[in-house]
């Protein structure tokens, strides 16, 4: 095992770390929807809110960097370059979300003023870090960036994979740059905001992720290299060609001009298109080569990271894309509903996935099976769709009786939430969140104990 | 997919669907062509959204009346800037409007309203939207009464500094212990935020029951 990988999987080990953090903040968030009075100036609703999506996107992040250490020297064939730098940069970016997650959980606001700023809060969602840990984690993707590059240069060899990973690493550390920015103009606020968000989410590390399922897809399901690497030039094609201009979907209501609502409803309508591919793509690689693979979880985890992507990212962002239908969702329970099934379809699944594969390898097992991923991907699974049905019954309440009739002011905002819609849905979500909360306790078991040695390691064909 | 019709198709583009190096040169252009569109289309939404712009008024918009009615032409709600009424009585100067639109954006930075409100939609959906939250009914109807202030802006300053004093539903607003300034500068901002054309953005506000 590369040095490099042991570095994985103590990425690995942070970003799953992280994800329980992420949980136990979401099930408090969804608590105070049912019991308002709860920890009341004590420890508030927003508090709870960036703690629950900070972690999200670091966990994200660290699992994304996690699987790229892990197949750099694989597929370049020799040891990341500067690992030594590597190594410092993991420990200071744990010591970073440490300090940072303590000073929002005893200190949460401060005054009006730039100490705030940089040493407390930045209040701006998903990058609330204060600015010392912005420079920290642009300090950790520049180390992460010249590792990927340096090793390529040293290895005298470029594969495709690696010429799109290297490419989409300029875009995720220039956008993020925005996560300094203070403007006290909302209207260009939030217009370069929607950059770092939407070009991150939608775009860049949709391509990352890409790159790291392609890799994925070779070692699990043996695809050769030249499909992978034509489907990810189609898929980033599509992403990239229907994702920029479909930015424009954030920029309806901020302030922009109207012709953003043609241009953002038309181009992210096209979004999905690359999410339909992925789909195809899987269906095809399992079902017409009938591959075999020794590593079922994680074989079930990609498959799965294709159509809910599709499912979550696709189809739900796209019920609610165009201008005529956002004018009523945008800023409901809605998007949360699309939030969490995109991020956990686009993301979580596919992540996973990848953990499984360093469990194999770590483990030395021949082939990989058992109950526990089982459990594990039941609950997640069920707990998800769950959850994102009890918003979207809590959304369409909102958009209903809030937006359309209400007219949103604070009266129609309490009526709709006081609506029977909006409340069961509340319910339904709190549920199936701890349901999803068990899926993780049983996923975190399983990659935790070692693989019962299988009787019969032969390869078994998968159903299509 | 039938290799008659891969054939077919690939007669049509002149290349092999299969080569990588075919949608490799796809990826690279359409990227460039996408970009290059996005650059133009952020130099022209500049026009609009930069403070004096064609939808953001200045700051010392605030020395005004701010309404928000149907316009049929747009087929949205727009904001409409009315005759004088100055912020707590008192004109202030283009740069005095701009100073506290700072402080009062910093105010809403350090106290993560953001995570529990939204602006323009964007944000948590704890709380309700602040995008028009100066026009809203509930000043006057509510809070004006219950706090004893005879001005809106009074009532929103002494809501702002202990809202936990009052409530109008079991979900209510925390005290962010903000000073008398950062309330005012907290509603001199939601007052120009009030006054930007956001296409409509939210639809029918206020007109419940008119």
């Amino acid at each position: 095992m590369y040095r490099s990988q042991r570095l994985s999987l103590r990425y690995y080990a942070a970003a799953v770390t992280l994800f329980g953090v992420m949980i136990v903040f979401g099930l408090l968030s969804a608590l105070y929807y049912l019991y308002p009075s709860l920890l009341f100036n004590v420890f508030n609703f927003s508090t709870s809110k960036i703690m629950h999506i900070d972690t999200l996107v670091i966990w994200l992040l660290m699992a994304f960097l996690g699987a790229v250490y892990w197949y750099l020297p694989k597929e370049l064939g020799r040891e990341v370059e500067g690992m030594w730098l590597a190594e410092l940069t993991f420990w200071v970016f744990c010591a970073v979300v440490i300090v940072v997650a303590a000073v929002f959980i005893f200190v949460q606001y401060g005054p009006a003023t730039d100490f705030t700023l940089w040493f407390i809060n930045q209040g701006r969602k998903y990058v609330e870090a204060p600015r010392w840990a912005t420079i920290g984690i642009v300090v950790v993707m520049l180390v992460f960036a010249y590792n990927v590059v340096a090793t390529c240069v040293k290895a005298h060899r470029m594969t495709g994979i690696m010429w799109v990973l290297a490419l989409d690493l300029i875009p995720l550390v220039l956008v993020y740059l925005d996560a300094f920015s203070y403007d006290r103009n909302m209207s260009t606020d939030l217009y370069w905001w929607w950059w770092l968000v939407h070009m991150w989410v939608e775009s860049t590390w949709e391509v990352l992720i890409g790159c790291v399922m392609a890799l994925v897809l070779m070692d699990v399901m043996g695809t050769s290299r030249r499909i992978v690497e034509t489907w990810l030039y189609i898929e980033v094609m599509l992403v990239l060609g229907a994702g920029i201009l479909g930015l424009g979907h954030h920029y309806f209501w901020i302030g922009t001009p109207q012709y953003w609502l043609s241009i953002g409803g038309f181009f992210s309508a096209l979004e999905p298109l690359p999410l339909l591919g992925m789909v195809i793509h899987a269906v095809y690689d399992a079902g017409a080569h009938r591959l075999k693979t020794t590593n079922r979880p994680a074989f079930f985890w990609i498959t799965t990271e294709a159509f809910l992507n599709f499912i979550g990212a696709g189809i739900w962002g796209f019920m609610m894309t165009l201008p005529q239908i956002n004018l009523f969702t945008h800023g409901t329970q809605w998007t949360v509903s699309h939030g969490h099934f995109a991020f956990y379809g686009a993301y979580v699944c596919g992540v996973i996935a990848v953990f499984y594969v360093a469990k194999q390898k770590t483990s030395g097992a021949a082939y990989l099976d058992g109950k526990a991923w089982k459990w594990a991907y039941g609950l997640l699974n069920i707990g998800m769709v769950g959850m994102v049905m009890g918003l979207l019954l809590a959304g369409m309440a909102q958009a209903f009786f809030g937006r359309a009739i209400g007219g949103s002011t604070l009266m129609a905002f309490t009526t709709a939430s006081e609506n029977p819609w909006f409340v069961s849905g509340m319910y339904a979500r709190m549920l199936f969140g701890l349901m999803f909360a068990a899926g993780y306790v049983a996923l975190v078991y399983d990659l935790v104990t070692s693989p019962r040695r299988i009787a019969t390691p032969a390869l078994q064909p998968e159903p299509a | 997919m039938s290799s008659e019709i891969a054939d077919t198709v690939r007669a049509g583009v002149g290349g092999d669907l299969a080569d990588p190096v075919f949608w490799r040169a796809g990826a690279i252009a359409t990227t460039a062509v996408m970009l290059v569109i996005l650059a133009f289309l952020t130099i022209d939404s500049y026009r609009y959204i930069s403070v004096g712009g064609l939808n953001v008024p200045k700051y010392d918009v605030i020395n005004q009346h701010i309404g928000y009615e149907f316009n049929w032409s747009r087929h949205a709600a727009v904001p409409v800037i009315g005759g004088p009424e100055p912020l707590f009585g008192h004109k202030v100067t283009e740069a005095e409007a701009a100073d506290l639109i700072l402080k009062g954006k910093f105010v809403i930075q350090s106290r993560a309203c953001m995570d529990c409100h939204t602006f323009f939609g964007n944000g948590a959906y704890y709380g309700p939207d602040l995008t028009k939250s100066w026009l809203d009914p509930a000043w006057p109807q509510i809070w004006m009464p219950m706090t004893g202030k005879t001005t809106r802006e009074d009532a929103m300053v002494e809501f702002l500094m202990r809202p936990d004093k009052y409530p109008t539903w079991d979900r209510r607003m925390p005290n962010l212990r903000l000073t008398e300034a950062e309330a005012h500068a907290a509603v001199a901002y939601l007052k120009w935020l009030s006054a930007i054309d956001t296409n409509g953005f939210p639809a029918n506000f206020g007109q419940a029951g008119k």
